[in-house]
């Protein structure tokens, strides 16, 4: 005797990803966490050059609505030699925008793997997990994991300390996700 | 008391680093693979040279020979795919080797206060005194007092 199914295999859980580089490498993040992809260009004239010694990743900031916004650079924050970068992911209610060197695409990852626990240092903030891509692993970057904090409060005492002056927000131009 | 102390003959794997063999307990091992490709990216632990896939599983590459012997390999011929216990879930960790792997049975000789961490225990085996690997001592652990220890990630599954 033969039982009809009654339950379709569930769809595994998708989410969309993009695929940008930094350097020489290759990451993943959520297109749901990047709430626009610009030029560096668009920004041209709106960011204001910062400097807090203990945070080399951050070289430039600027102010949106209430808020001010630092650049990430990606290259730097993974330790990887600095490249020219050509856009900007601004993200999604965060105060990080990340300067990449570009994107290579997006797509759809079914399964994110955790990071293997050998794996013991500050890569356990960078990264949600490991996905794998056409043969390949991929790290999907964790969005908060570019400025904790701690590192968010010193750079906003450096901007009070400099005393930015409040700008009009960042052009408009640009791709919005 | 130890499995160590609890049996006296048990079922090893030898490896073979450069000019030295080493063991490992054969329950430790999950299989012997050919090197294949490696992937890496970017992170600060440093005793990991990056992941290769297994079985749609990734998996940590880890080259204990710098440490077991002060010299990097210099061909690997196969991957020791071995198994961690870490609290709930097992880890699993790819060494290189240099030379062929051979399954024995041997009486250990639990290791004493005065050994390295990473020594288990030790055999005879041909003449030759062979130390059991301690896998815990010689592979990078999750430091819990780390700020960032408790950031999990919640929809990432092992």
């Amino acid at each position: 005797m033969q039982f009809a199914a009654t339950h379709k295999a569930p769809h595994a859980r998708t989410e969309q990803i993009i695929l940008f580089r930094c350097s020489t490498q290759v990451f993943a993040i959520s297109s749901a966490s990047v709430q626009e992809v610009r030029s560096v260009d668009t920004l041209a004239g709106s960011p204001v050059e910062i400097g807090e010694p203990s945070l080399p990743k951050v070289r430039h900031m600027f102010r949106r609505g209430e808020q001010n916004l630092y650049v990430v650079n990606g290259a730097v924050h993974f330790g990887l030699r600095p490249s020219p970068a050509s856009l900007i992911f601004l993200l999604r209610k965060s105060r990080t925008a990340l300067l990449i060197d570009g994107i290579e695409k997006m797509t759809t990852m079914t399964r994110l793997q955790a990071l293997p626990a050998a794996f013991c240092h500050e890569e356990r903030v960078w990264y949600r997990g490991l996905t794998v891509l056409d043969q390949s692993v991929i790290p999907v970057v964790r969005p908060e994991g570019f400025l904790t904090a701690e590192e968010l409060f010193l750079l906003d005492a450096l901007v009070s300390r400099m005393g930015v002056p409040e700008t009009p927000a960042a052009s408009e131009m640009g791709l919005g996700l | 008391m130890s499995m160590v102390e609890q049996f006296d003959a048990r079922s090893c794997v030898l490896l073979r680093l450069g000019e030295r063999r080493f063991a490992l307990a054969a329950e430790q091992i999950a299989e012997l693979v050919a090197p294949s490709r490696v992937f890496r990216f970017a992170h600060r632990t440093t005793e990991i040279d990056g992941v290769i896939l297994r079985r749609g599983r990734v998996v940590p590459v880890c080259d204990v020979a710098e440490r077991l012997t002060g010299k990097k390999l210099t061909s690997r011929r196969f991957y020791l795919v071995a198994t961690q216990k870490r609290g709930a879930s097992l880890d699993w960790v790819a060494l290189p080797v240099s030379g062929e792997c051979e399954l024995i049975t041997a009486d250990l000789t639990p290791a004493g206060e005065s050994d390295s961490p990473h020594v288990a225990a030790w055999l005879s085996h041909d003449g030759e005194v062979i130390e059991v690997l301690n896998l815990d001592a010689l592979t990078p652990v999750p430091d819990e007092s780390a700020t960032f220890a408790h950031v999990a990630s919640p929809e990432a599954h092992a």
